[in-house]
């Protein structure tokens, strides 16, 4: 039998695969999000949030039912790579991820949510000057590559806020900033958020840890007990001021306070808090040196 | 049982409404957000869509574009309703639209111009975007499409959708004004208490 195979290239490989992830976290929760939803709804008693709550579970199922994006904002595209210095496609990664966004907008299909600064057009393919944005942290001996995606719409984009606070204000200046952020902007951000917190020296360093602490599982701790400690202080604290789904007011505010941390310069602490909507659409796949993958964040997930 | 609205609303529909109730909507819905909101207000073109006692919704929806020049609703959430602050009070009295539906709240200008011309705010769940485009029958037509596709005005005939929050009422009320100054009261005792168990500098 005369049959002529056409093998893709490794790196188209990729790129379809990293299409198909990138268009299915926009239609599918990850797990932990999805299980924290469902005990939020089960404990709340307030009617209008049980109204709330009964739309995101529907809406949810709609999304699956119809394969479609279950926000419509489907944000812009941003990728957090953790790639071994011996990946095979380390060098080409930036151009794979910046194909899988353009044929990921079409297959989704994502919203056109790029927009050229300054020229002000929207590009209409969801990548333009440094998008999809990349993140980039290279781990020695290893040869596979681990890759979060994450699409945040506006509304839980507008609250991130960084500040540097004198030493003098102490992680008491933290709290203080934390809860006039939330309790300011986060009403209006799709709450119960998840809320990432970054305690660092300047105001990009905290900023960058503030968005990685979002991608950190939802019940899980930072190692250092202090940080651990006041991750549960906040959370308990901001669940204690009700906020509720859609800043309706609630029995809850938050799924959670994820802290990340650096050493600081002495005489500054710098903070920053950015937020996840309740449709925390993110996913982590693992990409192993022969291609093959297993995607970390969604269990039964068939791309 | 459900509380449905019909389009054209008249003033007496939205003077029953209070901040709290749930209501669906059923007639015709425009999108239009922060550009359309510029254009007819700063810029001063006049809206190609007529509004008059129909209902906005602040969105920016993915669409399919169909054979024949017909379009499919595919994902169709509120987005944050609070961009359009500066503009709303005035793009009320312009248009006569009667009901604007969005995400989150809304400040004190939109407060004004529902209690002047006899308008509310509405809040459909944020982020319930597929829910939202079942309850979109059809596209009924589509202006502006030089804005893109989130900005185009969508012209879209719906049937009960919802739920519908009222977050502002004609009546001079603002659900999360009061929500806010609640959250904001509740806050001071609670940071004090956790500032005393953070006192890591030391």
């Amino acid at each position: 039998m005369d049959t002529v195979s056409v093998k893709p290239s490794p790196a188209e490989t990729l790129t379809d695969v990293m299409a198909r992830f990138t268009a299915y976290i926009g239609k599918r929760l990850p797990n932990d999000v999805s299980d924290k939803l469902a005990q939020l709804r089960a404990k709340e008693t307030k009617p209008l949030a049980k109204t709330v709550y009964e739309s995101m579970a529907d809406n949810q199922e709609a999304a699956k039912r119809l394969n479609r994006p279950s926000c419509q904002d489907t944000g812009i595209i941003q990728y957090f790579i953790k790639a071994g210095a011996k990946f095979p496609l380390l060098g080409e990664l930036e151009d794979i991820l910046r194909d899988a966004t353009l044929a990921a907008t079409k297959a989704g299909p994502l919203r056109h949510n790029a927009v050229e600064t300054f020229d002000e057009k929207n590009t209409g393919t969801n990548t333009g000057r440094s998008i999809p944005w990349l993140d980039w942290e290279i781990v020695p001996d290893d040869d596979g590559a681990t890759i979060d995606v994450y699409m945040a719409g506006v509304g839980c984009t507008l609250p991130g806020a960084a500040k540097v606070l004198m030493p003098g204000e102490g992680y008491e200046g933290v709290t203080k900033f934390v809860f006039d952020v939330i309790t300011s902007y986060g009403v209006n951000a799709c709450p119960p958020l998840l809320v990432g917190v970054g305690v660092s020296s300047s105001a990009e360093m905290a900023a960058r840890l503030s968005k990685k602490a979002i991608l950190r599982e939802v019940g899980s701790h930072n190692a250092n007990p202090n940080a651990a400690k006041m991750e549960t202080l906040l959370e308990d604290g901001l669940n204690e001021i009700g906020i509720g789904p859609q800043g309706l007011s609630g029995n809850s505010s938050v799924m959670g306070v994820n802290i990340e941390n650096s050493a600081r310069h002495p005489s500054t602490i710098g903070v920053a808090v950015s937020t996840g909507c309740w449709a925390h659409r993110r996913g982590r796949i693992r990409i192993h040196a022969d291609l093959s993958y297993e995607i970390l964040s969604h269990k039964d997930a068939a791309l | 049982m459900k509380k449905i609205l019909t389009t054209p609303l008249s003033d007496e529909d939205i003077r029953d409404l209070r901040i709290g109730d749930v209501v669906y909507l059923t007639g015709r819905l425009v999108t239009c957000r922060d550009v359309a909101h510029r254009r007819l207000i700063e810029l001063k073109r006049p809206l190609p869509v007529d509004l008059d006692r129909l209902a906005i919704l602040h969105a920016g929806p993915i669409v399919r574009s169909l054979p024949g020049g017909r379009f499919e609703m595919v994902s169709i959430g509120p987005t944050t309703s609070m961009r359009m602050e500066k503009f709303e009070r005035e793009f009320i009295r312009q248009t006569g639209v009667k009901m604007i539906i969005g995400k989150g709240g809304m400040g004190p200008e939109t407060v004004a111009g529902c209690q002047e011309f006899t308008a509310v705010h509405a809040v459909f769940p944020g982020g319930c975007a597929v829910l939202a485009a079942t309850q979109v029958e059809e596209i009924e037509g589509a202006e502006w499409h030089d804005l893109g596709m989130p900005e185009t005005l969508w012209i879209n005939r719906v049937n009960a959708f919802g739920p519908l929050i009222i977050s502002i009422d004609s009546h001079g009320n603002n659900l999360f004004a009061e929500n806010k100054a609640t959250y904001n009261e509740r806050k001071i005792p609670i940071v004090e208490r956790i500032c005393e168990q953070v006192r890591f500098i030391s």
